[in-house]
């Protein structure tokens, strides 16, 4: 038993040890990677423009929800006046950040953990470090550079969406003043708010993006499942982990740094 | 640097490589003549993958010297390594080419990480590497809307584009038929005489073998069973040589039989 502890400790340390290796190499490999900024482009495309019908989907109907049950709630004391602001906080400070964050990871994650993964089994990543190419600086790095320009933007489109999502439910279905609403939500949303949602933006994109690159990148590791079998592991597993990293990370930086 | 070094491109002394507590390569010596056509035949799970992606560093032998150009190898010497990759091509039995980009991209793509060629000379040194394998017609075509035989083309294509001293053909021929198997040696012999590159291929087919190389090598069990010229190898009465050379004869043989049986019905 204590064997199977032990074991299971040391793996659970090297694997954030190996994660962090990974992630330094690809940031670090920006610096010798040639032309990079076409790959940039595709990849700001890929977890973009690609994911951008999800993210107004998800993001119009947390609006909507987020107007009613709060509408709902505000009525019982009277204050349906600060419906904007109930919508604008709860949006900026974390449903916008983590919801877009886990959307991303679902469409634009699993897709990058699967694509390496594909690449890793045909050899293709082997292929360029044999060509004497960095396979961080060519598949890795521009993904993460591109996560840290999609996932704030996104997160802004979400809260733009959502705020229209709840000013429909509150004002037009609802009957609260449309000009209440958006005079509540510019008074309640100050400057540290944003700023605390674009800090969570930008940590938990880099964050998904690395683990789910570092997964589909080893998707050859496991001794249970090859091939096609690993792939479908690697991208499981990237897509598991993220989701959790990001509620871990929403958690501590919401205790800590805000 | 001694004449033997000059002589050779690339020699392997004592390479040994292990995986668990099965020694797959034990205390391999060879020496691959610079300009030569040289072949390291083996039946499969020989150890012949493994030695040819120990040399292209994708493995790590457990011990032994590695030279290249008379300069040894080390983990240590990243500049030697870098300068090695630099005149160094690998053509994997699967061809690893990258299936989202063109076949214009996949041939450009060594060009475009590696030099600091311009864009248009960087276009024209890859198309001109497709137009010499009669691929120039093909430029836009994805690998997966390739044939086998152009996507072995297309692969060779990129190896070469960087003009390598060196390339390492890793089973080019495994799952061709025989006829597919004598056109892609022809091709190898053909394109390695026309731009002078060193080729070591490892492979099990031995009568293309025989025909295309200047030297065979015989792996077996990990070892270095024998070493010389095709002829050498026909007329060697070593009876591992023998054994292995019989039973790929008798294969060809029971094939053909198979296939006039088939023809004829």
């Amino acid at each position: 038993m204590l064997h199977l502890i032990g074991t299971q400790s040391l793996q659970i340390i090297s694997g954030f040890g190996d994660f962090a290796v990974f992630t330094g190499r690809s940031l670090s490999s920006v610096a010798h990677s040639r032309r990079l900024g076409h790959r940039v482009i595709r990849a700001v495309y890929e977890q973009g423009t690609v994911c951008l019908p999800v993210i107004l989907i998800v993001g119009i109907f947390t609006g909507l929800v987020l107007g009613l049950q709060g509408y709902h709630v505000l009525s019982r004391f009277g204050s349906q006046g600060l419906l904007g602001a109930l919508v604008s906080l709860s949006l900026v400070r974390e449903m916008a950040p983590v919801l877009a964050a886990l959307m991303l990871v679902g469409q634009a994650g699993s897709a990058l953990a699967a694509e390496l993964g594909m690449q890793r089994n045909t050899e293709q990543i082997v292929a360029l470090e044999t060509m004497g190419v960095s396979s961080h600086g060519y598949l890795v790095s521009p993904r993460l550079i591109a996560s840290l320009l999609t996932f704030p933007a996104q997160t802004a489109l979400f809260v733009v969406v959502g705020l229209w999502g709840g000013a429909l439910s509150g004002s037009l279905l609802l009957g609260v003043d449309s000009g209440v609403y958006w005079s509540s939500v510019e008074h309640a949303v100050e400057f540290r708010d944003l700023r605390e949602c674009f800090m969570k933006a930008l940590i938990f994109g880099l964050l998904s993006m690395s683990i789910c690159a570092w997964q589909g990148f080893h998707a050859d590791r496991s001794r249970t499942a090859t091939g096609a079998r690993g792939v479908s592991a690697a991208t499981t597993r990237a897509v598991v982990y993220s989701s959790i990293i990001v509620l871990i990370a929403d958690y501590i930086i919401t205790s800590f740094f805000v | 640097m001694s004449v033997a070094d000059r002589e050779f491109i690339i020699q392997v002394e004592g390479l040994r490589k292990s995986f668990d507590a099965r020694c797959v390569l034990d205390e391999i010596d060879l020496g691959v003549p610079r300009g030569s056509l040289f072949t390291v035949l083996g039946p499969s799970g020989a150890g012949k993958s493994v030695f040819l992606k120990c040399l292209a560093n994708i493995l790590h032998p457990d011990a032994g010297r590695i030279s290249f150009d008379g300069r040894q190898l080390t983990a240590a010497d990243s500049a030697l390594r870098t300068e090695f990759r630099k005149r160094c091509s690998f053509l994997f039995q699967s061809n690893a080419l990258f299936d989202s980009l063109t076949a214009l991209e996949n041939v450009a793509l060594p060009l475009e990480q590696t030099t600091n060629l311009g864009l248009r000379e960087i276009r024209e040194r890859s198309m001109e590497a497709l137009h010499q394998l009669e691929m120039d017609d093909f430029h836009e075509r994805y690998p997966g809307q390739l044939s086998g035989g152009m996507q072995k083309r297309l692969a060779l294509a990129r190896a070469i584009v960087t003009q390598p001293e060196l390339v390492l053909f890793d089973e080019p021929t495994a799952g061709l038929d025989p006829i597919r198997r004598n056109a892609v040696f022809t091709m190898i012999a053909k394109y390695q005489r026309q731009f002078h590159f060193t080729a070591l291929v490892v492979t099990h087919d031995v009568p293309e073998a025989l025909v295309a190389s200047d030297r065979v090598a015989l792996l077996n069990h990990g070892k270095i069973c024998f070493e010389g010229t095709p002829a050498e190898f026909s007329a060697s009465v070593q009876p591992v040589v023998c054994g292995f050379r019989d039973s790929a004869e008798s294969l060809s043989n029971s094939i053909d039989a198979i296939r006039q049986k088939n023809f004829t019905m």
